[in-house]
């Protein structure tokens, strides 16, 4: 069966790629010609459709994901996150698929965005999913984390194969109780998690928000993880599967993007290699080896011979791991707090995070439509402040300028990041976001 | 006495600390701050308005005491000033029952004269009751004379308020439930900026003796430091009969208020 709409979307795609354009304008032209072309085209890969979501690090454990299932020798179909999900993927089918719609991959792994989870999942069920965490953030779009909570829910409902929770989590790991394990069409329920001695290092959402000595409530018994990282070093960790400690050489960094390794390496062991074959254990070591991080999240790049990191900082958790995650000594420090639509408007999150760990060095530069706010929430915790300027442009200049024989390392949110990496690569190589 | 923090293995805490006062305790006196129901009240950055009121004691050269009240402890003594947040639907639910047998106690205090402040969630149970959107009828402790009826409408973005006792009042809102005021209580403002209490009245906020309800969230006081002032004046004055100022700096505070004030709502 030849469709019209590929060659179409395909020539659509050629024009707009020649104007310069980006990919909507061939997702969208292809989703009102011909609305099954995203569902019908996945529903060929012979491993189907595995989903990445949660509030945070979708992006860094995507791209593990893609990296570990290549070592098995797999070919996969994986997005760019973009403004409209469904339409973005259409767009990125239509770069990938031939001329008669056929795409030439096993298995298709998507970063799924809470906001178009339900959309997505109604139309294309997923084979596998997994559910990272749920943590505030874009509270301003969705209300309240239960609801987000609902939303990872109604996408575990409609897995097929494997569902892959984190277990350190309450609300990923209560998702559990709903799928009606041991009947008939239940999805095979595997976990994550994390060595006490870790624990402390991932506030869940409950723990957030209690204040110092009250007491967290009592966990429940938890059930045994596939994959259990152990330990985390300077530039290795420990991960505990099949029985046996492995350790193996990171070259990501961050505990908690380590941990998301440790949910990467659930989901690529629970879906295997070619034809049913079991994960070959030696490649996926390697290849978490060498995952490097993806856009933004702990990156660093080379300024004036120093090391430069840019660490993504969108909600109170994952402020405060960043915080604890790069150590502030020996470090040049600069914030960057946008509040547009992307970043979260409400500035209130900045106060659910502790800056004492800044207090020794202070902070060298501050910067973003909300510095000031970011300012006033320093001075609230006696940490001293260099420079403010809201205007992003002359505030990095002027950190760079301040901070030459220093590492630096710069906290931002995302449209801050964006402007930050602009202004970067004028001065140095810095990857190219499409 | 603020209890201690949870140890970690590597020594830092995720729970909120207040930091270190830089002096030996300033001669001034001492003013217990109570948080209400933090574990379960508290989702949009609440504990920046204990830090403020804590600090800004310390600015004023006074000693604060930071105490926390959740469900099933002992209601402390010789509290000097009261401050609760916002909580989600669930948080609600959990402190609900506990919330209606302090209710006398906290209505006691108000009448009294205590500071308060109730932001979001506890300002609707303040208040004499919330009606969901099913028709369910939860009731309040009615130290407020307003009532809150659930919506599907949510009302989200940044606000700014004319208060007579404030000035401008800078914050942001969230919240579906829509809030009406009786003749008992009075307005913190009209909304010159946002929705505040209801989509209709262009009122926000409510003024009780020396409770202070908003729908502003979380971290209200930073960027409002004359609200906190008159909380912090009104406690000392209570416990100690006068309040002399120190003098914070409030160069960050204005400087913010100044850039919050022309963003979008
Ligand atoms: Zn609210």
């Amino acid at each position: 069966m030849l469709y019209f709409s590929v060659p179409l979307g395909k020539l659509v795609r050629r024009v707009s790629r020649l104007r310069g354009g980006g990919s909507a304008l061939p997702g969208l032209v292809v989703e009102k010609i011909d609305p099954g072309f995203m569902q019908r085209t996945l529903a060929t890969l012979p491993l189907g459709v595995a989903v990445v979501s949660g509030t945070n690090g979708k992006t860094t454990t995507t791209k593990m994901v893609v990296e570990l299932l290549e070592s098995q020798g797999l070919k996969v179909f994986t997005n760019r996150t973009g403004s409209n999900f469904t339409r973005g993927v259409a767009a990125a089918l239509l770069g990938e698929v031939d001329w008669r719609g056929r795409l030439n991959a096993d298995i298709a792994v998507l970063e799924l965005d809470e906001a178009h989870a339900v959309h997505f999942v109604n139309k294309v069920p997923p084979r596998y999913c997994l559910l990272l965490n749920v943590l505030r953030d874009q509270l301003d779009r969705f209300g309240e984390i239960d609801k987000t909570a609902e939303l990872l829910q109604h996408i575990a409902a409609k897995t097929t194969g494997t569902v892959v929770l984190n277990r350190e989590d309450p609300r990923v790991a209560r998702i559990a109780d709903t799928l009606g394990e041991g009947t008939a069409n239940a999805p095979q329920v595997r976990y994550f998690g994390l060595d006490d001695s870790l624990l402390s290092t991932f506030p869940n959402d409950d723990e957030l928000r209690a204040a110092p000595g009250s007491p967290v409530p009592a966990a429940p018994p938890k059930p045994a993880a596939d994959v259990v990282l152990r330990r985390v070093g300077a530039d290795d960790a420990d991960f505990e599967y099949d029985g046996a400690t492995v350790s193996t050489h990171m070259l990501l960094r961050g505990v908690y993007n380590i941990f998301n390794a440790a949910a990467a390496l659930t989901l690529a062991r629970a879906i295997g290699g070619r034809d049913g074959a079991a994960a070959d254990n030696g490649r996926l070591l390697t290849a978490l080896a060498r995952v490097a991080p993806a856009f933004g999240r702990g990156e660093s790049l080379v300024v004036d011979g120093l090391p430069l990191d840019l660490v993504l900082v969108k909600n109170p958790s994952g402020f405060r791991l960043g915080l604890k995650s790069f150590p502030a000594a020996g470090y040049a420090t600069m914030i960057a707090i946008n509040d547009n639509y992307a970043d979260g408007r409400d500035m209130s999150w900045l106060w659910d995070v502790e800056f004492d760990t800044l207090r020794d060095g202070g902070v060298d530069q501050l910067s973003g439509s909300r510095a000031y706010d970011m300012a006033l929430r320093l001075q609230y915790d006696d940490v001293a402040i260099g420079a403010v300027d809201t205007e992003i442009a002359p505030a990095l200049a002027a950190f760079i300028r301040g901070a030459k024989d220093k590492p630096k390392r710069i906290f931002c949110t995302y449209t801050a990041m964006l402007a930050i990496r602009r202004e970067l690569s004028k001065i140095t190589t810095v990857e190219v976001v499409s | 006495m603020t209890p201690a923090s949870p140890e970690t293995p590597d020594g830092l805490s995720f729970g909120h600390e207040l930091p270190p006062a830089d002096s030996p305790a300033p001669g001034k006196g001492t003013i217990r701050v109570l948080q209400l129901y933090p574990r379960d009240m508290n989702i949009y950055g609440d504990w920046g308005n204990a830090l403020v009121l804590a600090q800004r004691l310390r600015w004023h050269g006074y000693t604060p005491e930071l105490l926390e009240y959740n469900v099933g402890d002992e209601f402390p003594d010789g509290v000097d000033l009261i401050v609760g947040g916002g909580g989600q639907d669930s948080g609600q639910l959990v402190i609900q029952d506990d919330l209606l047998t302090r209710g006398p106690l906290l209505k006691d205090l108000a009448d009294d004269g205590l500071p308060m402040l109730v932001i979001c969630g506890l300002y609707q149970l303040f208040g004499k009751f919330f009606k969901t959107r099913t028709g369910a009828v939860i009731p309040g402790i009615g130290v407020l004379d307003v009532e809150t009826h659930g919506t599907d409408e949510r009302l989200i973005g940044n606000v700014s308020v004319s208060s007579p006792e404030f000035g401008t009042v800078l914050g942001y809102e969230n919240h579906s439930g829509q809030t009406t005021l009786g003749p008992d209580v009075t307005p913190l403002g009209t909304t010159a900026k946002g929705t505040g209490n209801n989509s209709s009245d262009g009122q926000e906020g409510a003024r009780y003796r020396n409770v202070v309800a908003s729908y502003l969230h979380g971290s209200l006081l930073p960027k409002n430091p004359a609200l906190a002032d008159f909380l912090i004046q009104t406690a000392v004055e209570r416990k100690y009969g006068s309040f002399t100022p120190g003098a914070p700096d409030d160069t960050y505070a204005v400087l913010a208020r100044e850039h919050a004030a022309r963003r979008p709502r």
